[in-house]
């Protein structure tokens, strides 16, 4: 277990369903009925898939995808996420 | 290829994409026209502009209030007052504008996710493997010819519900809709009425049996409690049919076109199988088929230029995944390459719908055909011919097996 220090969005205001971050990282987003996609969850990001996250960022055509460091204080509340990494 | 047109002398001025030198090779075009330019005009089919910065092309695809999809071919027809309007347009919801384009858009977006695609996984495999095994024991034969074409009809025929029989009738309309654009409008007409007489018996059949395909499914569809009118329907079949199998074809024989030129490729692709997400991502910016094109949809000044009412451009997604702005070494295939913010399908909301199934279908094919021939090159370079007009791949790939793989 270890806590998350970044968080993950899809601006779905942006997303025309490429799929590519669900490619990329199915643990990190899901697709709706259109393929559109979103966030797991809160979006909260386990230290062993960050780099999983920024690729899904670097390879999103539409710039539909943020990533951002937590602040301090949604450190100390971030609940402990389980790190699963792909192999 | 044809070519009913004069020679181009300055591409920055007088552009066609049907010319041959566009056709053999029209990177050093763009990139010449992206120092120069980056827009250039052409009093051709009537007047048509060409952006080839991938700043320039991501601001036309997302600008639908200056732009139509109305019509998305360049030829020398257009859309006139007794075809379909816009926000419809012939073919939705390729011809679409908001806000009809999505509407028809959410309709068909549930067939072409990731779990349908992967549904028809199995049988594109099986047919590779069976296209693949008819080549048995022949050291040289045509790619394009006798495998890669045969992937994606065969693929949108059983997607459609059609028999596997209509194949070959497929191929031929295709090169009449797409490559054939400098045709007279008369005789351009006569073929669309042609693919439409062909679509209505699909559709008459479908409609005294229905059953588990995507026809089927265009016509329970509805749209605010009605079923969709027939030309409607026709129209979307006909935009499946064309934007799903020439486009495809065109990848996976651009893909192979590298791979037989390139031997460290080639020999990586084959012995590291967990490169193949990445390198698919790579040829697909690299050889992105697909140039979109728009009409004007009123005049305006677009950055100096006085676009008109009704002028065609050219909406080059091949030339804005070579731009160095955004991707470092833009002409070099990197097969690893873990960036990559690529273009191939399109930006904003015209996405291509079939991106998911184009995917599938393009590493299946590299797949198998590494699995039998990981080792093989151009029988000879200057025999490959390359298709005319907005989807760019080789049409006829001669190729030379130098080892047996399974």
């Amino acid at each position: 277990m270890t806590r998350a220090t970044f968080r993950v969005h899809v601006d779905p205001g942006r997303c025309q369903g490429h799929n590519r971050c669900y490619s990329v990282s199915p643990d990190l987003f899901e697709l709706d009925d259109l393929g559109m996609s979103s966030e797991v969850g809160p979006g909260l990001v386990p230290v062993g898939l960050v780099s999983q996250a920024r690729l899904a960022v670097a390879n999103c055509p539409e710039h539909a995808i943020s990533l951002t460091e937590l602040t301090e204080a949604e450190l100390t509340e971030a609940p402990e996420v389980k790190a699963e990494v792909r192999p | 290829m044809t070519n009913r047109h004069p020679p181009v002398g300055d591409f920055a001025t007088d552009f066609d994409h049907t010319d041959p030198a566009w056709v053999a090779d029209p990177y050093p075009i763009w990139d010449d026209l992206r120092q120069r330019c980056p827009v250039a005009h052409s009093d051709r089919y009537g007047g048509t502009w060409l952006p080839v910065t991938h700043d320039l092309v991501s601001e036309v695809a997302y600008d639908h209030e200056h732009f139509t999809s109305r019509a998305v071919v360049v030829s020398e027809w257009r859309p006139g007052p007794d075809d379909l309007p816009a926000p419809i347009g012939l073919s939705p919801p390729i011809t679409s504008d908001p806000p009809f384009h999505g509407i028809a858009r959410r309709m068909l977006l549930p067939a072409f996710t990731p779990t349908p695609t992967a549904a028809l996984e199995p049988f594109t495999r099986e047919l590779c493997r069976e296209l693949l095994k008819a080549t048995d024991g022949r050291t040289s034969f045509d790619a394009a010819l006798e495998y890669a074409q045969h992937i994606p009809v065969r693929v949108i025929v059983r997607f459609l519900g059609f028999r596997q029989e209509d194949a070959d009738m497929f191929r031929s309309i295709i090169r009449l809709v797409l490559e054939e654009v400098d045709l007279p409008v008369e005789e351009r007409e006569e073929r669309f009425t042609e693919v439409d007489a062909f679509m209505d018996a699909q559709i008459e059949d479908h409609v005294a049996h229905p059953r588990d395909d995507l026809t089927s499914f265009l016509l329970e569809a509805e749209i605010d409690g009605h079923k969709l009118p027939v030309e409607l329907i026709r129209g979307t079949m006909v935009l499946l049919m064309i934007a799903g199998i020439d486009t495809t074809w065109s990848a996976i024989c651009a893909s192979l076109w590298h791979l037989a030129r390139h031997p460290q490729d080639r020999r990586r692709l084959a012995t590291e199988p967990a490169l193949m997400d990445t390198a698919v991502e790579e040829l697909l910016r690299a050889y992105a088929p697909v140039t979109m094109a728009r009409l004007v949809a009123a005049d305006f000044d677009f950055h100096g230029h006085p676009f008109k009412e009704g002028d065609w451009l050219l909406l080059p997604f091949p030339a804005a995944n070579r731009d160095p702005a955004v991707f470092e070494n833009p002409g070099q295939v990197q097969l690893d390459r873990a960036r990559n913010r690529h273009a191939a399908f399109g930006l904003g909301r015209h996405r291509c719908l079939g991106s998911n199934l184009a995917r599938m279908e393009l590493r299946v094919a590299l797949q198998e055909w590494l699995a039998r021939y990981p080792d093989f090159e151009l029988s000879d370079p200057a025999a490959v011919t390359w298709s005319a007009g907005q989807v760019r791949g080789p049409r006829t790939l001669p190729v030379t097996i130098r080892q047996n793989g399974s």
